[in-house]
């Protein structure tokens, strides 16, 4: 076990191991996309209050469990940075980040889509709308303070640390925001509260939810292994790889 | 191999003693050195009234609406003011070097930037926290919620010192962490800013203000016992950087 976790530290090993692992979770992200998004979209049963627009919760859901589990993600890699110094973790969580953002920022617009068939606006107040917003400024805090170090060590130390940081308060904040939510106006919908979907509604949604995350898996692995490059470019086996190639 | 030095290596003296000493030293250095500049301290309460001043003028001379949206205003300026201050707490120990030797002090490092963060909630949070009243008769705020507006404020800023030192520990070390550290610390706020505003209107409304109080208590509870490792780690970051 600690071999093999001491063996993934080594950026030329993980460089080897997710080659053969990458392709796997691009097959498993294209077809469950693919699947889910033609079943969702073309077969599953239109909502009986929302019609066709409820549609959209199959990109909605799956990028806002992405958004989540992104964050605590990065903020576990830069754990493993900075307690083992393992490098790779570090090099994870800096290509993770942009992508939590962005994820964030989809689950958030097509929220907003969603909100106008709905709720008449395209944006409420409500209590996982706002929780949401921080999440992404929070990221826009993490990859802003990467940016921000001209020392890429101190830059991987501040943003494991802010991340850290973070992923303690999405909790906090998750509950407050909910708390004041319920403080200030009573629920007159929430996302949650329709009646239980049925089987052909929720099953779609489940493989989007896996094809958003081998997606995620893919991705991550595909950028890791980029920037293993860029940071080793140094290195010997590097340049045996670059010239082989 | 590592157990045989520490074995023939002569015990390091516990700082029990001198954690205490420490302590009040840099707390001593810190008020002395900040009532020197009392501009540094003054700033943040005419920034506090400043941005109170703006809000009538911008929005409406009502004190009808005026009193709705007070307890808001007034802990939304309280503390983007306690956040203006922030960017100084590090920064001047930082460039003339005695943060270096504070990192080089036998004493846990966690324990003496709490020493600093206390006297930045004494010459900040304390003195926004005793002024808000003030201006909440300006905003006319109803009677019976100005002691919750000045003791949520209290308990509020001390959370928001030992959070906001997290950023200012982490932008310490950029040419231009000001703007930086807003983006930082402001969305980790929010939760404050929520009970803390949530107990001014309790009060208003009539009701119990000991729950919002209570969560405040937690909140800085929390803070205070995990907030100084991570400045501490982000003080290191910033010095090696």
């Amino acid at each position: 076990m600690w071999a093999f976790i001491h063996k993934l530290g080594s950026p030329k090993w993980f460089y080897g191991i997710s080659a053969k692992l990458e392709p796997w979770f691009w097959v498993a992200a294209a077809l469950l996309i693919v699947a889910g998004t033609v079943w969702g979209l073309a077969f599953a049963p239109a909502d009986y209050q929302q019609g066709n627009s409820f549609r959209i919760i199959y990109v909605h859901v799956p990028a806002a469990f992405l958004a989540q589990s992104i964050f605590v993600s990065m903020a576990v890699a830069g754990l493993v940075f900075m307690v083992w110094k393992i490098k790779v973790a570090d090099m994870a969580a800096a290509v993770m980040a942009p992508l939590g953002a962005a994820m964030t920022f989809v689950s958030l617009f097509s929220g907003a889509v969603w909100g106008v068939p709905t709720w008449g606006t395209w944006w409420m107040w409500d209590a996982r709308l706002t929780s949401m917003l921080i999440l992404l400024f929070l990221y826009l805090g993490v990859i802003a303070l990467r940016g921000a170090f001209t020392s890429r060590d101190s830059a991987s130390r501040a943003a494991s640390v802010l991340a850290m940081v973070g992923v303690i308060n999405i909790p906090i904040i998750k509950y407050s925001v909910d708390w004041w939510y319920t403080l200030h106006q009573p629920a007159s919908f929430t996302m949650t509260s329709r009646p239980a979907m049925p089987t052909e509604m929720w099953l779609p949604l489940l493989i989007m939810v896996l094809g958003f995350y081998s997606f995620f898996i893919a991705l991550t692995l595909m950028r890791t292994r980029n920037e293993i490059l860029r940071r080793e470019s140094n290195k010997r086996w590097v340049r045996e790889l670059v010239q082989e190639a | 191999m590592l157990q045989e030095t520490t074995e023939v290596a002569p015990r390091l003296k516990e700082p029990g003693e001198g954690l205490a000493l420490a302590l009040t030293a840099t707390l001593k250095r810190d008020l002395v050195l900040m009532l020197r500049r009392r501009g540094e301290v003054l700033n943040p309460l005419v920034f506090f009234a400043l941005v109170i001043t703006l809000f009538p003028v911008g929005i409406s001379p009502d004190p009808d609406l005026l009193a709705l949206i007070a307890p808001g205003l007034l802990w939304v300026a309280a503390l983007l003011a306690a956040l203006l201050s922030l960017d100084s707490l590090f920064r001047s120990d930082f460039d003339d070097g005695s943060l270096e030797q504070l990192l080089l002090a036998p004493q846990p490092l966690a324990a003496l930037t709490l020493a600093k963060v206390a006297v930045h909630w004494l010459l900040t949070g304390l003195p926004l926290a005793l002024m808000a009243p003030i201006l909440g008769i300006m905003l006319a705020l109803p009677a019976g919620s100005y002691l919750v507006l000045a003791v949520s404020l209290a308990l509020g800023s001390a959370t928001l010192s030992l959070i906001g030192a997290i950023g200012a520990a982490l932008t310490v070390g950029l040419a231009r962490g000001g703007v930086l550290l807003s983006l930082l610390v402001l969305p980790l706020y929010i939760p404050v800013l929520i009970f803390g505003a949530g107990a001014v209107q309790a009060a208003i409304a009539g009701d119990s203000v000991s729950a919002h109080l209570a969560i405040l208590g937690a909140l800085l509870a929390a803070a205070l016992m995990l907030a100084p490792w991570a400045i501490a780690a982000s003080l290191r970051i910033s010095i090696n950087g």
